[in-house]
């Protein structure tokens, strides 16, 4: 996983507040992010073609994690446009899949990512997998996280007041 | 050898329910009288037509006039269906060592058709048809396309490749014969083929099985619904296939798959078709005789056994043969069948007696790891064996293309989907096999036949 890739500041666990008490489930929808998965066999070239064919339909990347084996790998991205990616990759041949992650506002800052993962344990939720976003947000990480409860994480992060990104700002940015 | 007992083989009871609603179960025999015989007057009948046939190629047929003295036989030693047991077998090396027209029973100015066998190693085989035995064909596919549901409403796409293969020929008469709308358009060119299916309203499709998923494959990547155009029955041979291909095909494109079967060596397709009640393929028994042997021993196998099916023309002039061994591994069922015809039933070929594979000795058929993949929800049988020697040791490679239904973005759940299918398959096949995921459409397609094993064992 990526996650030793996120520099941590020093400072003490910060939190935004940009949302309050009244989201939950009704905005649980809007606050996921949406992740396609591709299957790459390991072989030379072919991750080279999924970048080739999403650059060719105008797409971006915004994050990207690999997991691999010996005989094949599974590439996630989050891009700007996610239903032209998949489209896109399905016309040349790659079996993709679409599921639904969560944008995580982390403080840049030692132990910041350690006070999220508290929480989440508190809260009884588990983490599938992560990994970190390229660009910021305000001077603090974003790290995406997939949960074997989505809605549930959402409520315990939002009740303790960490900031969780939604999907359209997490694309355009 | 020891051959294991299948499952079960009953009828599918909703596919029978449908087709009692749809049809009127009396008007899908062809030919009462010779499909429903008593067995009695069927005996009678296959015992005086051996014996006749048994004459005419020991006179005309050097190969068996050799054959019968080499064991010191004579043709009036056959007195019943039992004594057809002491006869020798043909086989396909027979054929090949009587290249080009040697097992003909009848001077060349009788013969009005010539087909030939796919020549896959060596010399191709050559067979012959009197005007008579095509007329007999031709009677034969009407009986097994009616049987699965073709009618003189129909209109028939026959995606077999036109020429020496006896497929789409033996097809393309029954269907006239039955007053069918005949669409000759060959194998190949599978845009072309979906076209013409939407525009000309294909309402029954005569192809492999094999290219029944391709043609479901492309539909669903140029975004067409299979269950919007006119297909309501595909009659499928060429190839073995199982149960599960036939619900994914039935359930993919919307129609009823049958399954018949036949072999050039024999005649063609019209050897056997199913009935509606798709509990194995009726045998024409006024035609052929069938016997199961095991492959191994030559001897012949006690009812209901699983074994080699073995084969005897007993109408054909042109190209008579005698106990054919057909490679094809299935059961013979003579339960009377629900749909009043009295002929015999095989079970859908597990395999070809040459296609099995030793793998640290034990006896593995490629349609047992289709059965697995197929057990797995999803998973399409696109597959491919490949085995290898390392060292003294076989191993079996089951490389198995990956879909939507079965990726799965967490690494853990990728990995147990490998994990769960090489558990099944050390229990089915009783020897380890290592499973491989690979992207789709990476594994070699044929418009025709897929090729299924790579035995690099001996190279």
């Amino acid at each position: 996983m990526a996650t030793n890739t996120l520099k941590m500041g020093i400072a003490t666990p910060s939190v935004n507040v940009l949302i309050t008490s009244f989201y939950h489930s009704i905005l649980g929808e809007t606050m996921k992010v949406e992740q396609i998965s591709i299957f790459i066999e390991n072989k030379s070239g072919r991750l080279a073609e999924v970048t080739q064919a999403l650059g060719d339909s105008g797409i971006n990347i915004r994050a990207l994690s690999l997991a691999d084996t010996s005989d094949f790998g599974i590439l996630r991205l989050i891009v700007d446009k996610t239903d032209q990616a998949k489209q896109s990759l399905k016309e040349r041949g790659f079996t993709v899949n679409k599921t639904e992650v969560v944008a995580v506002e982390v403080p840049d800052c030692p132990a910041g990512l350690a006070g999220i993962l508290k929480v989440l344990d508190a809260g009884n939720v588990n983490v599938e997998y992560m990994y970190a976003f390229v660009e910021r947000c305000g001077g603090n990480a974003v790290i995406i996280f997939r949960f074997d409860d989505p809605e549930a994480a959402i409520k315990v992060l939002t009740e303790n007041n960490i900031h969780v990104l939604e999907g359209e700002r997490v694309y355009g940015m | 050898m020891c051959w294991k007992e299948s499952g079960s083989t009953a009828c599918n009871p909703s596919l029978k329910t449908i087709m009692i609603q749809n049809e009127n179960k009396t008007t899908n025999i062809w030919d009462r009288d010779n499909e429903c015989m008593s067995r009695d007057g069927l005996e009678t009948l296959q015992l005086e037509r051996l014996q006749q046939t048994l004459k005419r190629v020991n006179e005309h047929v050097p190969c068996y006039q050799n054959k019968f003295s080499a064991l010191g036989l004579s043709v009036a030693d056959v007195q019943s269906l039992e004594d057809l047991r002491k006869l020798p077998f043909t086989t396909k090396e027979d054929l090949r060592l009587n290249y080009p027209y040697g097992m003909f029973a009848v001077p060349m100015r009788d013969v009005v058709r010539i087909h030939s066998s796919s020549g896959t190693t060596g010399k191709p085989t050559v067979v012959g048809y009197t005007r008579n035995d095509l007329k007999i064909w031709t009677q034969l596919a009407a009986r097994f396309m009616t049987a699965a549901g073709v009618t003189p409403d129909d209109i028939v796409h026959i995606a077999f490749g036109y020429g020496l293969f006896t497929g789409a020929f033996g097809l393309h008469y029954g269907a006239e014969e039955i007053g069918a709308s005949v669409i000759p358009i060959s194998s190949g060119n599978t845009d072309k083929q979906i076209m013409i299916m939407q525009d000309y309203q294909s309402s029954a499709l005569v192809c492999t099985p094999s290219y029944a998923m391709t043609l479901a494959d492309r539909m669903e990547k140029q975004g067409i619904d299979p269950h919007r155009l006119s297909l309501k029955v595909g009659l499928f041979g060429g190839e073995p296939w199982s149960e599960e291909m036939r619900r994914e095909i039935e359930q993919r494109l919307g129609i009823i798959a049958t399954d018949n079967y036949g072999l050039s060596e024999v005649m063609g397709p019209g050897v056997a078709g199913e009935c509606q009640h798709q509990c194995g393929m009726h045998i024409f028994e006024d035609h052929f005789i069938a016997e199961i042997i095991d492959p191994e021993t030559g001897e012949v196998l006690p009812r209901g056994s699983i074994g080699e099916l073995v084969l005897t023309s007993i109408t054909k002039e042109a190209f008579p043969i005698i106990r054919y061994r057909t490679r094809d591994i299935t059961r013979l069922d003579y339960e009377p069948c629900a749909c009043g015809r009295t002929h015999v039933r095989m079970m859908k070929t597990m395999g070809r007696s040459d296609d099995m594979l030793i793998i640290k000795g034990v006896n593995v058929f490629p349609t047992q790891i289709e059965e697995v993949l197929f057990q797995v929800e999803g998973c399409e049988p696109h597959y491919q064996l490949v085995v290898e020697r390392d060292g003294t040791m076989d191993t079996l490679e089951v490389q198995v293309e990956v879909n939507e239904r079965i990726f799965f973005d967490e690494m853990k759940k990728q990995r147990a989907f490998v994990n769960m299918l090489e558990k099944r398959l050390l229990s089915i096949l009783g020897v380890g096999a290592r499973v491989k995921l690979v992207e789709p459409s990476s594994i070699t397609r044929h418009e025709g036949k897929a090729k299924r094993v790579i035995d690099k064992r001996n190279s």
